[in-house]
């Protein structure tokens, strides 16, 4: 009797593709549960689509697409790229659409609106895709002609995933927050730590996280080279999904006698201060003090890593009643429309404006160089945001730290990178 | 499969390989391809010749699921990719543009070195040196996709993709 004992990601693929039981490394056949397709690569994936000959998308009530790259449109090429996408949705009756200004960045988007839901598999053309997993799914990236298969019959091959453990214990308290903690993990994973591999997030520490911090840890599994990273449903990812569809979902869970391809323990007490991910990768991650004094051009809060309310909300304390520094300049970006609302509704965007910052409507904006917020040669920027490789931002001379919003906020304040504990009862 | 070795380092990333700046080129393949790796060596796409290997250390590929950037290494003439491991969308991402993507330790290799390699028997020779390599072959369903020329052929040569041999 060969050994059934399966890990979350193992059961929900056996499922998927058909059958009892599936091992690390193997070759399976998917079936597509949710297809995310956003404004950067939507239009590729469309124009991949019709040449593949398909007359039908498998399943319209399956696919979701968000405007969110490059938008509002940024020039000719980026609206051309968005008229196409509307005729493609128009066109296949694609059922899930969200329109700037509805919508906002495609992974917070999925997971606020009930699209991912625990078990399911989900594929996006975008690498952060692995941020639905704090929803107890597995999601992963694809590239473009991947999608347009996809689309075309609903399946994908993936190679089974073994599982790294990640259990987190302790407590994390202002000024840490799960920003701190993903950047503590990819510290000791580094950039290809978990290639191929599922990172799951368990441990107290963990459950006592919103599900808006737990996302942040998913987001960046990638950052290790991740195939996918996952966090099993609890009460609170099934209140989260309440919320967000009006019904309680059906959980998967792991077997308790599951194997683990590797454990790691993380204690939150060995974390003694915010962390800075300093250029050229997430992974080089060293405490604040290291790199406190740099000067800053530019600082960013936004982004599906951590552009929820809870994370404007932090910011926003650091920022109430004081000014932006003069040499430095803030944007900060809501992650989608609902959260604009309610930043708006609790005043968080009046401070932010008071302050000197430029705040602007849900999109990736300065995450990447091509829309807003582009760096210039030698600039410097700190940012809430997922990645700090050369070129990323804008010149590739320009540098990205990466930080808590806790940190970024003290710093657009200070001009210079800033341990937020300062402000601390301020 | 035979030419020159151009190496690179460890996590070369999918902004080194294709930035984002170059975004309103991906319309413009023939012209993004100009400017395949710029920003790891900014001279690579004039020195190469077609027919050359990339290779890289270890988790080639990482980062954006753009698959602009095997493309443009495909567009470009090399005539495959080897690194001593790949990010995972990357590597997907080469099979589906039709780009041999070979994984075995590149310690060994140094830049200009003539490799010779023959993917269907998993073996990397590097003629140079006067070594000779083993890779495991690629499975079954990403050969079959490389020998159709990429995912777009393949599926529509097939209709689906065959996972069985």
């Amino acid at each position: 009797m060969p050994d059934m004992a399966m890990t979350l990601v193992e059961k929900i693929l056996a499922r998927s593709c058909g059958r009892e039981k599936v091992v690390p490394d193997e070759i399976v056949d998917l079936n597509v549960d949710l297809a995310m397709t956003h404004d950067a690569l939507g239009a590729h994936t469309a124009a991949k689509f019709e040449q593949l000959g398909a007359e039908n998308v498998w399943d319209p009530s399956k696919v979701v697409v968000i405007l969110d790259h490059y938008v509002p449109n940024k020039d000719v090429d980026t609206a051309k790229k968005c008229q196409n996408i509307r005729r493609f949705v128009q066109k296949y009756g694609i059922q899930h659409y969200y329109e700037v200004g509805r919508g906002g960045i495609c992974h917070q988007v999925l997971l606020e609106n009930g699209h991912v839901l625990p078990g399911m598999v989900v594929v996006g053309t975008d690498s952060h895709t692995t941020t639905a997993g704090a929803a107890g799914a597995f999601a992963a990236g694809i590239g473009v002609d991947e999608m347009a298969v996809v689309l075309k019959s609903g399946k994908v091959w993936e190679r089974v995933p073994n599982t790294i453990l990640v259990e987190i214990d302790g407590t994390l308290a202002f000024p840490l927050s799960s920003k701190d903690l993903i950047l503590w993990i990819l510290s000791k994973l580094g950039v290809s730590g978990a290639l191929f591999a599922t990172i799951q997030f368990t441990g107290t520490t963990v459950s006592h996280l919103s599900v808006d911090s737990r996302i942040t840890l998913t987001n960046m599994a990638i950052e290790a080279g991740a195939t996918n990273g996952i966090i099993e449903p609890d009460e609170k990812t099934l209140d989260y999904l309440k919320n967000a569809t009006g019904e309680i979902p059906n959980c998967v869970h792991g077997d308790p006698d599951a194997h683990f391809a590797r454990r790691i323990s993380i204690n939150t007490e060995d974390i003694k201060e915010p962390l800075v991910a300093a250029p050229p990768s997430p992974a080089n991650v060293v405490p604040v003090g290291r790199v406190e004094g740099t000067h800053i051009d530019q600082a960013f809060v936004g982004s599906c890593t951590n552009g929820r309310l809870e994370d404007l909300q932090i910011a926003e304390r650091i920022i109430r009643g004081r000014r932006v520094h003069s040499d430095t300049r803030l944007i900060v970006i809501p992650a989608s429309q609902r959260i604009y609302e309610a930043a708006c509704e609790q005043g968080l965007l009046a401070s932010f404006v008071r302050a000197g910052a430029a705040v602007s409507t849900p999109t990736c904006g300065p995450c990447m160089e091509s829309h807003m917020g582009v760096l210039g040669p030698g600039e410097v920027s700190i940012a809430t945001s997922n990645r700090n490789f050369p070129g990323r931002a804008g010149d590739p001379t320009s540098e990205i730290y990466l930080a808590s919003p806790a940190t970024v906020a003290a710093s657009a304040v200070e001009g210079q990178i800033t341990n937020p504990k300062r402000f601390l009862g301020k | 499969m035979k030419g020159k070795a151009w190496k690179f380092g460890d996590n070369i990333s999918t902004d080194l390989i294709c930035p984002g700046r170059l975004f309103h080129l991906r319309s413009n393949l023939p012209e993004l391809a100009k400017h395949v790796l710029e920003d790891a060596d900014p001279d690579f796409a004039s020195k190469m010749n077609r027919g050359d290997f990339v290779v890289g250390g270890r988790n080639f590929g990482l980062g954006s699921s753009r698959e602009h950037a095997p493309t443009i290494i495909r567009l470009a003439g090399a005539s495959a990719v080897v690194a001593s491991s790949f990010a995972r969308i990357f590597f997907r991402n080469c099979i589906n543009v039709g780009l041999p993507a070979i994984e075995l330790d590149t310690s060994g290799i140094e830049q200009g070195d003539e490799l010779e390699a023959d993917p269907e028997a998993g073996v990397l020779k590097n003629l140079t040196k006067g070594t000779r390599m083993n890779f495991a072959p690629l499975p079954s369903v990403m050969r079959k996709i490389l020998d159709d020329g990429g995912l777009a052929e393949h599926i529509k040569k097939r209709g689906d993709f065959e996972l069985a041999d």
